[in-house]
């Protein structure tokens, strides 16, 4: 999923103070689940906001909802009334919701309530963690299933750098050294004779290298 | 502040909290009527928006009351609420309100005389810290 966490409330402040009627505007998905901008934390903000309008004399008409998907045409069709009956609206998707809305409705000033952070899982509740970079050229059949690219802070292709120490990264004692995750992994399934095969250096035109990527699936599309 | 009479929301607890709450009563215990005690089945059942509302409709001061340490009747509901209620603090700080005004508390079923002493004390600092600027404003 793509996970986010809220900005912090004084920059959101600050974004919708000239206006008076705001749609505060969450998302069922991926947001949902990592808990940051989902129907509960809609809530939570349109509290903190009113709150803080009120602490400082004034108050604003926050409307709440949440929507299935912020990143699809066709859920966001369905909001054209409720965004004319707003001055300004506060998207808690991910940065594709924002942008989903402020194409659909062009004259509507649009800002984001959360600071998209990265593809991840969860690891236990309440902790998330980076999995994968959309790299376009998944490298996970040679890897023993485990990422290189997101995992290694240094992105290396082929075994740790000098810096992998009983089993972490150099960077951090909190941090797996994805190499040794990998060679665990290899050695688990005894595939060990595969980590001698060089990975030639990696292609970055599939990993948004050339520009903004785009899927176009000809059956689908119309 | 001298005839400040703050509206405090006190979510107790079945098992524990609001057990010692009865018991308060039935002992003749006297507690400020500031305290509105709202039953919950369990500490770790009182969710942040629940919290935030509360301050939003002009409390004062909030308190969750679960059971003592090890004592939940959900095995650990009251440390999950110790967790939810240290974030709605920095919330509140967020927001600009004191956290002082947001607390968790641990009272066992047989503790009427803590009970009553806690909505005492809890009354004497949400007094002592003024009325809620929310509450304040919003009346203007
Ligand atoms: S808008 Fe973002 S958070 Fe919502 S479903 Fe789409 S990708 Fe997930
Ligand atoms: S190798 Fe590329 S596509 Fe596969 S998990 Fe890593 S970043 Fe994602």
């Amino acid at each position: 999923m793509i996970t986010a966490e809220r900005k912090p409330l004084e920059e959101l402040i600050e974004y919708i103070k000239p206006f008076k009627r705001i749609l505060l505007l969450g998302c069922n998905e991926c947001v949902t689940v990592c808990a940051a901008g989902g129907r509960k934390e809609v809530g939570m903000l349109a509290s903190g906001l009113q709150m803080a309008r009120l602490k400082s004399g004034t108050s604003v008409e926050i409307q709440q909802h949440t929507i299935e998907r912020q990143c699809d045409p066709e859920y966001v069709e369905e909001l054209a009334s409720m965004i004319d009956g707003a001055d300004a609206v506060l998207s808690m998707a991910c940065g594709c919701g924002v942008q989903q809305i402020a194409m659909r409705y062009k004259d509507k000033p649009v800002f984001p309530a959360l600071n998209t952070k990265f593809m991840g899982a969860s690891e236990r509740q309440g902790v998330w963690a980076e999995r994968c970079q959309g790299c376009g050229d998944c490298l996970l059949g040679i890897t023993g299933g485990i990422c290189p690219i997101s995992r290694c802070a240094k992105q290396l292709m082929n075994g740790p750098c000098g810096g992998s120490t009983t089993g972490k990264c150099e960077i951090s004692e909190d941090v797996d050294c994805a190499w040794q995750l990998i060679w665990d992994r290899l050695k688990t399934l005894g595939l060990t004779e595969r980590y001698l095969d060089i990975i030639p250096a990696k292609d970055w035109r599939t990993g948004g290298g050339s520009g903004p990527r785009k899927i176009i699936r000809e059956d689908l599309a119309e | 502040m001298e005839n400040f009479e703050p509206v405090i929301v006190a979510f107790c607890c079945h098992y524990c909290a609001y057990t010692a709450a009865d018991m308060a009563g039935s002992q003749r215990l006297p507690y400020p009527s500031n305290v509105k005690i709202i039953r919950v089945p369990c500490s770790g059942q009182v969710d942040s928006l629940h919290i935030v509302k509360a301050f939003e409709k002009g409390a004062d001061g909030v308190y969750v009351a679960g059971c003592l340490d090890g004592d939940c009747h959900f095995k650990n509901g009251n440390v999950k609420a110790a967790k939810r209620i240290a974030y709605v603090q920095k919330y509140l700080e967020e927001i600009g309100l004191e956290s002082e005004r947001l607390e968790m508390v641990n009272i066992s079923a047989g503790m009427g005389h803590r009970f009553a002493e806690v909505a005492s004390t809890i009354t004497e600092k949400i007094r002592k810290l003024g009325p809620s600027p929310i509450k304040a404003s919003a009346s203007l």
